[in-house]
């Protein structure tokens, strides 16, 4: 089976099959016939062996080297005889051609109030080639093989997976450029020629899960649903039907090293240049948030959308909390982050950019931004005009005469006070004992004055069974009856609960969705090795457009920095936000495992106890027995055996 | 006393036919219930497989154009003639060759073809004329004095299935047809070495099945280098580009595939089923240090150190995420300015004039030295533009090697005519048929048997119906393929031959087999003890009681006789 496990001797060999196409033609004088033979050492790996071997060798190799010449010449005969087959392509003019893949990297730092930082790399491969006609795309440049393979295998629109460690707190951080929820999560939009959906997304996840060493293949038909609302493309596309949308979360799942590296090769740079070379796992794991993405959807590539282009955005998120691990000093710099500076940009990005979130201190009071960088740029991001520095790596001047950048903030002051933001939520269990809980969901407006509505869906597996007739939601102490439910019942071993519903937060409120539930009894094999740790119940997902402050930029062609444009932005009124609220962790009955043997002896014990009064009954012999004589006649009798005188 | 008696008669009969109960219903029932589902196997189809008997048959042609032989020869000519070639290669294994001939004269229309003024415009109007079958061949034996061949050359083999061989000068007319016969046996034996299966190739293709004697090193490394037979390929090329900063590459691989590889690749669609990938990657770099050869002012990769290039580049290919067939890596590295030029050294310290090397049943990897496209004051990054041609060429070579397709060495006196553009003659194929369906039938039937010794041997692995269907539809499938090859049919025989090893691979490597495998039967008896022991040890006093009561009854009967 091992391809290079053969210890056989090394040899060296010329092939030299008459091929007709390495004629050269008449005019084209650069292609020599000796291009056609390709000498050929035979099992590099077993090198090393075979060198033992030397004594009978070299007289193998010399006759070969031997024959070599001998076809060689034989192919220049050849090659002469059929000087008039046509050589292809000889006569290639060839102005270089112009790409039609684009690959840009970016780099978003921002300073947290909580002290914290947070960086967010986005990295943009776009192609222009179309995976959805039925031809097949095979030659990849920027763009990586693998992915590649797996949307026209399995004929998919849109693929976003996410893997997650730690949960974001947006009431101390923010919203995040991109939500994820703690674990992996995957959803993905199948072409609407796909016939068999459940099937495809089987084989899909377990690609997945060989691509990016992670355990995808965990996912089934128990934890994957089809929201109806929840989840509308990204790209372009008209297709809403949710036949084709199949949306799992893994809230277990635990992200490291093995899954950083993979999501790394998938880079054209790898991690050798560019803003890549920060990403090193042993400094991006001592986090208090990690998140990386992939995002794969169809864009357009103008105004008109008349070219369309697959977009692959590969996202990493990452807050480092300084504050502890900085002696009381807050500054940070990228070396103190990523224990890297920067010295180039990706030499295939068409643009490689650093931006620093300065909007909270636009005079330079609270902090100081060294070295200074002459490039300002304003954009919306989640419904906020934000100011940032930028540094561009493709300019030499970037890097100064040190050749290398390290951009540093020092904290002059500890003040200032965040915005609130308008949207977040939470979650939890209560109740007590075993056998019933409630899950409470609270969602928060924030807006001093407007009410919006919002997409909420649950995902509760089956071995929580939702009592939905106890499904109460209200805000402000008054009932808030939502203009849309989507309830999908469970089906033990088959599917989880599906819960969607639309719900309008109204202003400054907080809004509670309350859901009792029963707990299962599970198989004794379908629990986990570590049973008493508790059974995990994936985030909720609200979506909503939320009132922004400031208008919005629907253009879509318009050069923008790439984490403002993932999700988007059909009017300026309004803004996309996902959020995620914390997974559950819900402790199920958990029996002894030793019972089922338990169960056997006991019940085998019983039966043959029934067995044995049976066999008693049905095999003895009865017999009369004489009636025992009472006391008074056997002491009697005892006495007269005594004086010798015959009993009664 | 009437009484007791029968109440103890009744007692022996109630425990009797308890345990009569017991031994007949409860324990079968048990056993039924609690024993691993096995469906059933034809086994003894299995074992006859297990023992190979393969005869392999070719139809072979033989056409006499005009003066070769005389009118009174021409009456005798025999119609067919049958000859056997029998070998046995191991105590498993017999193999036996079959060569039907057939003899003819050429009628018109060849002798036309025949009469045109070269070997290669022969062939191709022997072609038109007559399209044969798979595996079969046509020889034409011409006249001595026929200007088709050249001076020193006695046999011609063309593109297709034909091959034209020139009587011999010492064949003058007026010997009698069987000398004839006689003299022209041995050389269309060579030529059916030559155009259709050989010994060596039939044994290489069972080389799995058959640990071959190791006196035969070179015919091991053949048989080695090319890839298993596989129902398909991935064939994947890599362009390494280690310097992205200084050289911008291009290359024009989608027209390269379809002009060079492709028609190869069509022509093997039959064998088996190919796909086409290629990337770039960057910042790919070999895994050993080129050292600075200061006499030819360039770098060279020393041959003892290509074992050690492949590595670091394999963790950057990647698999294939959409199959999984074999895959064919084909790289094309261009060295670094700073590592230009660099060329490969054999063990001669010769420069190997390819500049590129080849790994059995991997790939193969070519390096491009890209540095005379600029000159020294050039302006990085410089756009070049890679010569496919010459690319296309090394791979479309080591192409035909991993495939199997074996240049053979061809007897003196033989000549072979230059492939044509699909570059693969029809022979080639059919050789290339015949040894794949032998290495098929051979890796199928090793699957079905050691998967039968397995279940046989292990008891408690479940069978079930899917496992038993896939046994079956493999083992019908190897019997439909040896059956095929004894008729000659060469492409039904391959066909029968892959779907024999699919479904005997599918059997084998069910995830299903390994449940349960780890139950063993003691575990199952201990967890039944507390029923077995109070339910068995009365039935066995009662027993043990009855036949003391009879035992006794028959000596008070005998005492009472006497």
């Amino acid at each position: 089976m091992a391809p290079h496990g053969c210890s056989y001797s090394a040899l060296l060999l010329i092939i030299c099959s008459v091929s007709v196409f390495i004629v050269t033609d008449s005019q084209d004088t650069t292609l020599s016939g000796g291009h056609h033979a390709a000498a050929v050492e035979d099992n590099p790996q077993a090198a090393t062996e075979a060198a033992e071997k030397t004594s009978e060798q070299p007289a193998v190799e010399e006759r070969r080297w031997e024959a070599t010449e001998v076809e060689e010449a034989t192919l220049h005969e050849a090659a002469a005889d059929k000087q008039d087959t046509p050589a292809p392509e000889t006569e290639a003019p060839s102005p270089v051609p112009q790409p039609k893949d684009d690959f840009q990297e970016e780099l978003v730092i921002r300073p947290l109030h909580s002290g914290d930082i947070y960086a967010s790399f986005q990295f943009r491969t776009l192609w222009e080639t179309d995976f959805m006609s039925g031809n097949k795309v095979s030659h990849y440049r920027l763009f990586p093989k693998s992915l590649g393979q797996v949307i026209s295998k399995f004929s998919v629109r849109e693929l976003h997976i996410s893997f997650t460690q730690g949960y974001w707190r947006t009431m101390q951080w923010g919203q995040p450029f991109q939500p994820a929820p703690p674990g992996a999560e995957l959803w993905v939009w199948f072409q609407d020629s796909v016939t068999d959906v459940d099937g495809t997304w089987k084989e899909l996840t377990n690609v997945l899960s060989g691509i990016f060493c992670a355990s995808l293949n965990f996912i089934d038909s128990t934890n994957t649903v089809q929201p109806s609302a929840s989840f509308k493309p990204l790209g372009i596309g008209n297709v809403t039907d949710h036949r084709f949308l199949r949306y799992a979360t893994l809230p277990r799942e635990i992200v490291c090293t093995e899954n950083l590296t993979p999501w790394k090769k998938l880079l054209p740079c790898g991690s050798k240049a560019g803003l890549t070379v920060l990403l090193k796992s042993e400094k991006l794991f001592h986090s208090s948030f990690h998140s990386q993405a992939v995002h794969i959807r169809p864009v357009c590539q103008d105004w008109q959308c008349k070219t369309t282009s697959w977009e692959l955005r590969q996202t990493l998120n990452v807050v480092f909390d300084l504050h502890t691990s900085g002696q009381g000093k807050r500054e940070w710099s990228l070396f103190k982050m990523f224990s890297r500076t920067l010295t180039e940009a990706c030499p295939l990005a068409s643009s490689s950019k650093i931006y620093i979130d300065i909007t909270d201190d636009p005079q330079g009071e609270l902090f100081e931004l060294s070295p200074a960088t002459p490039l300002l740029s304003q954009a919306m991001v989640l419904g906020d005009r934000r100011t940032f520095s930028v540094y561009d790596l493709t300019q030499p001047v970037t890097f100064g005469t040190v050749r290398s950048l390290n951009p540093l903030i020092r904290w002059k002051s500890s003040e200032g006070d965040m915005l609130r933001p308008l949207l977040h939520a939470e979650r939890y269990v209560a109740g007590y004992g075993l056998q019933t809980g409630e899950i409470h969901t609270l969602m928060y407006n924030n807006h001093p004055y407007r009410s919006f509505p919002v997409l909420l869906l649950d995902t509760v597996p089956w071995y929580l069974r939702l009592y939905i007739h106890t499904l109460t939601v209200t805000s402000k102490g008054k009932d808030n009856k939502p203009s849309y439910i989507h309830y999908q019942p469970s089906k033990d071993r088959l599917r989880p609960h599906l819960l969607e519903m639309l719900v309008q937060l109204p202003p400054n409120s907080v809004t509670e969705v309350t859901v009792q539930f029963e707990r299962a009894l599970l198989k004794w094999t379908e629990y986990t090795p570590d049973p008493n740790h508790g059974f995990y119940v994936g985030s909720s997902v609200i979506s909503s457009l939320v009132p922004s402050i400031v208008a919005m930029d629907t253009n879509i062609t318009m050069d923008r920095p790439l984490f403002s444009s993932f999700f988007p932005c059909k009017e300026e009124s309004s803004f996309f936000v996902r959020v995620y609220t914390e997974p559950l962790l819900v402790n199920l009955p958990t029996p002894d495992f030793s019972m089922p043997y338990n169960v056997i002896c006991l019940t085998c014990t019983v039966v043959a106890v029934g067995y044995g009064s049976l066999y008693n009954l049905l095999t003895r012999s009865f017999q009369i027995e004489e009636p025992s004589p009472g006391l008074a006649k056997r002491l009697a009798n005892i006495i007269r055996r005594m004086r010798g005188v015959p009993p009664l | 006393m009437a009484t007791t008696e029968v109440e103890r008669r009744r007692g022996q009969l109630a425990s009797l036919s308890i345990a009569a109960v017991v031994i007949i219903v409860g324990v079968p029932l048990w056993w039924r219930t609690t024993e691993t589902y096995r469906a059933w196997l034809p086994v003894s189809q299995i074992n006859e497989l297990a023992n190979l008997q393969l005869q392999l048959s070719a139809d072979v042609e033989v056409v006499f154009a005009r003066g070769t032989v005389t009118p009174e020869q021409q009456k005798k000519v025999p119609l067919t003639k049958t000859q056997d070639e029998e070998h046995t290669v191991d105590e498993d294994t017999a193999l036996r060759y079959r060569y039907e001939t057939k003899y003819r004269t050429a009628n018109i229309m060849e002798e036309d073809a025949l009469n045109q003024t070269s070997a290669a415009d022969a062939d191709l109007s022997l072609h038109t004329l007559s399209e044969s079958l798979c595996g079969s061949l046509v020889v034409y034996v011409i006249p001595e004095s026929s200007s088709l061949l050249p001076e020193d050359v006695d046999v011609y083999i063309g593109q297709r299935r034909t091959a034209l061989l020139r009587n011999g000068a010492q064949m003058r007319v007026g010997r009698t047809i069987e000398q004839l016969l006689a003299h022209l046996e041995p050389r269309i034996r060579q030529v059916l070495k030559v155009m259709s299966f050989s010994h060596t190739d039939i044994t290489a293709a069972l080389s799995g099945r058959v640990r071959l004697s190791p006196g035969n090193k070179e015919s091991i490394a053949d048989s080695m280098r090319a890839f298993k037979s596989s129902p398909g390929y991935e064939i994947t090329f890599s362009l390494l580009n280690p310097d992205p900063k200084s050289h911008r590459l291009h290359w024009d691989i989608e027209g390269a595939v379809q002009t060079y590889i492709q028609p190869l690749l069509t022509k093997l669609a039959p064998v088996a089923n190919f796909s086409i990938d290629s990337q770039t990657l960057y910042y790919a770099m070999l895994g050993v240090n080129p050292r600075f050869d200061s006499s030819r002012n360039a770098y060279t990769l020393n041959s003892d150190s290509l074992a050690h290039v492949i590595n670091p580049v394999e963790a950057r290919l990647g698999s294939n995420a959409a199959s999984s067939n074999p895959v064919l890596n084909f790289l094309l590295y261009a060295p670094d300015a700073q590592h230009s030029p660099l060329y490969i050294q054999d063990r001669q310290k010769q420069k190997v004039p390819s500049n590129a090397f080849h790994s059995p049943r991997w790939g193969g990897i070519m390096v491009y030295n890209v540095n005379s496209f600029y000159g020294p004051e050039a302006v990085f990054p410089v756009d070049i533009d890679i010569d496919m041609a010459k690319v296309m060429g090394v791979f479309l070579a080591q192409l035909r090697l991993l495939l199997g397709v074996q240049s053979t060495t061809t007897p003196p006196g033989f000549l072979v005519a230059p492939c044509s553009s699909t570059g693969l003659a029809d022979w080639e194929l059919d050789r290339l048929m015949w040894s794949r369906s032998v290495e098929n039938v051979a890796t199928a039937a090793t699957t079905i048997t050691s998967l039968a010794q397995l279940l046989d041997q292990i008891g408690n692995i479940v069978i079930n119906d899917n496992i038993a269907e896939q046994v079956s539809s493999a083992v019908a499938s190897l019997q439909l393929a040896v059956a095929e090859l004894e008729a000659g049919n060469l492409g039904f025989a391959l066909q029968y031959s892959k779907e024999a090893i699919l479904a005997s691979e599918r059997a084998f490597f069910d995830p299903s087999l390994l449940h349960l495998l780890y139950f063993p039967d003691d575990q199952k008896f201990a967890i039944y003890i507390p029923l077995f022991l109070p339910m068995c040890v009365p039935i066995l006093l009662s027993l043990l009681k009855i036949i003391s009561d009879a035992r006794q009854r028959r000596k008070e009967r005998q005492a009472k006789k006497d």
